[in-house]
């Protein structure tokens, strides 16, 4: 039975894949995804799942191993954070590369120097163009119930990529939440057993990982790849549509909220949207048609679905929790603007950079933002096209 | 050649022993020489030789397959020889 309980991400995710039983999980603990491992290490010692847990030296050793595993024929999972997930970026290309559809927890953390803690998305936006899928959760419920369909979405027969699960570093992963439990039967018949097409330990079909191709061969694995990428989306609301039989709740691409009727919107993912969805409802409440849009699937980016939800808008802010130094604009930004590139009628779209190594993101930030977004759709001039919000600047 | 329609997933190999098809000997810059008359069939060579490019037959030391030889040196290196003089030297250009 479905219950109500308090939990935090992080013992939403262990939980997740407790329910998925995989045969290895892999992993070396950081702050803030240590906790993930620590609960799931529990149910291992407990017996409540058969997993076989590797500890490895560093966070490249427990990616490779999670490859060999996977390759082998295991439902594999690992979780790690910021400089974890850096560590382990030339063996991600080599999971997704070789089709192996590890699922990996990253609980959103900055990267250093200076060494910080606290979340922004600088981790996982520097794996996006790893030929991972990644999904981003807005608080403990959607990271749970992302953990739960990523199994789905990997190991799909049309899909089987590796698969990242985000949600941010303590909002999320240590902040206690209500949230719906769901029954372990149902749940582990939602997820199913995982058959690997080609194990490496099936010795009456031979196979080899990791073969070498060379310029005559490289471009079309690549185009292979990016066309594989491009049936993920269709897969993701398929499951999807499975998923809110069984548990009642509703996923797609991305969340609209207000967004059909609105002239104004903001772009944010992963926490900070549920905090702008307050925002967006006191400025209705003023006469505002104040909208937003929350990517839950970030790579791949689906592009057109995107554009047709927001090219009515007057003016959109898109909100990077991760800067793209170079004095470029956020990757967030960058991928709607692209999405946008083809669009014959689009709004003014600007870029704020926010909530870097655990700043907190204000509700006055968000208003700040929506009236200078009514603004822009009022006809002012924009004033810059990328900010930095909340940051102390000197006294002018 | 194949496009990219007909690969198999994750670059993966079903045929086994499909390596003997690529022949890399061409990649060598230094090739390595078999001396006969200053060998003493010690099989350091062949021990070491890191891509089995050094053959034998009945236990005794035969020529360098030079279809997979990448000219490393590592054999040449590794040669005791005969009184001072080496079994395997290393000679510019590839082939």
């Amino acid at each position: 039975m479905a219950k109500l309980i308090a939990s935090t991400g992080n013992e939403a995710v262990a939980n997740a894949m407790r329910l998925a039983n995989p045969d290895v999980c892999s992993a070396y603990p950081i702050t803030p995804a240590t906790e993930i491992m620590h609960n799931f290490a529990s149910y291992a010692a407990n017996g409540e799942v058969t997993t076989e847990m590797l500890l490895a030296e560093s966070e490249h050793s427990a990616m490779s191993a999670c490859i060999g595993a996977a390759a082998a024929g295991g439902r594999v999972v690992t979780a790690t954070s910021s400089q974890g997930l850096a560590l382990m970026w030339e063996t991600l290309f080599i999971a997704s590369g070789m089709r192996l559809p590890i699922v990996i927890a990253v609980c959103n953390r900055a990267l250093s120097a200076p060494v910080n803690i606290g979340c922004d998305h600088s981790d996982s936006m520097g794996t996006r163009d790893c030929g991972w899928i990644q999904l981003y959760s807005e608080n403990s419920q959607e990271a749970f119930d992302n953990m739960l369909q990523a199994f789905r979405i990997a190991e799909h027969t049309d899909v089987r990529l590796p698969i990242m699960v985000c949600l941010d570093g303590f909002i999320t992963s240590h902040s206690i939440e209500s949230m719906h439990w769901m029954d372990d039967a149902a749940a582990r018949a939602f997820v199913g057993d995982y058959q690997q097409v080609n194990p490496l330990l099936d010795i009456g079909h031979p196979v080899s990982y990791g073969q070498l191709a060379l310029s005559d061969m490289y471009m079309e694995y690549r185009k292979a790849h990016e066309q594989v990428m491009a049936k993920v989306p269709g897969i993701v609301r398929e499951v999807a549509g499975e998923f809110k039989r069984i548990s009642g709740r509703s996923y797609d691409l991305f969340e609209s909220y207000r967004l059909d009727d609105a002239e104004i919107g903001i772009v944010v993912m992963s926490s900070a949207a549920g905090t702008t969805k307050d925002i967006i409802d006191h400025y209705r409440e003023k006469g505002i048609k104040a909208g937003l849009l929350k990517p839950r699937l970030y790579r791949p980016f689906p592009y057109d679905e995107i554009a047709r939800a927001l090219q009515h808008l007057k003016a959109v802010a898109v909100l990077d929790r991760s800067d793209s130094f170079g004095s470029s604009f956020g990757p967030l930004y960058l991928d709607i603007c692209g999405a946008l590139s083809c669009s014959a009628q689009r709004p003014v779209l600007i870029n704020k950079i926010f909530g870097l190594g655990g700043r907190d993101y204000m509700p006055e930030q968000g208003e700040q933002v929506l009236d200078e977004l009514q603004n822009i759709a009022q006809g002012a001039p924009v004033r810059a096209a990328k900010e930095y919000i909340g940051v102390r600047e000197a006294a002018c | 050649m194949k496009n990219w329609q007909e690969l198999p997933p994750g670059a993966l190999i079903t045929d086994p022993g499909s390596s003997r098809n690529f022949k890399t000997g061409s990649w060598r810059s230094y090739k390595p020489v078999w001396i006969e008359e200053n060998c003493i069939q010690c099989m350091l060579c062949w021990i070491y030789c890191p891509d089995m490019s050094v053959k034998t037959s009945d236990g005794k030391r035969g020529e360098f397959d030079y279809d997979f030889c990448k000219g490393c040196g590592i054999c040449a290196l590794e040669c005791p020889g005969k009184k001072g003089k080496k079994a395997i030297v290393m000679e510019e250009g590839g082939n």
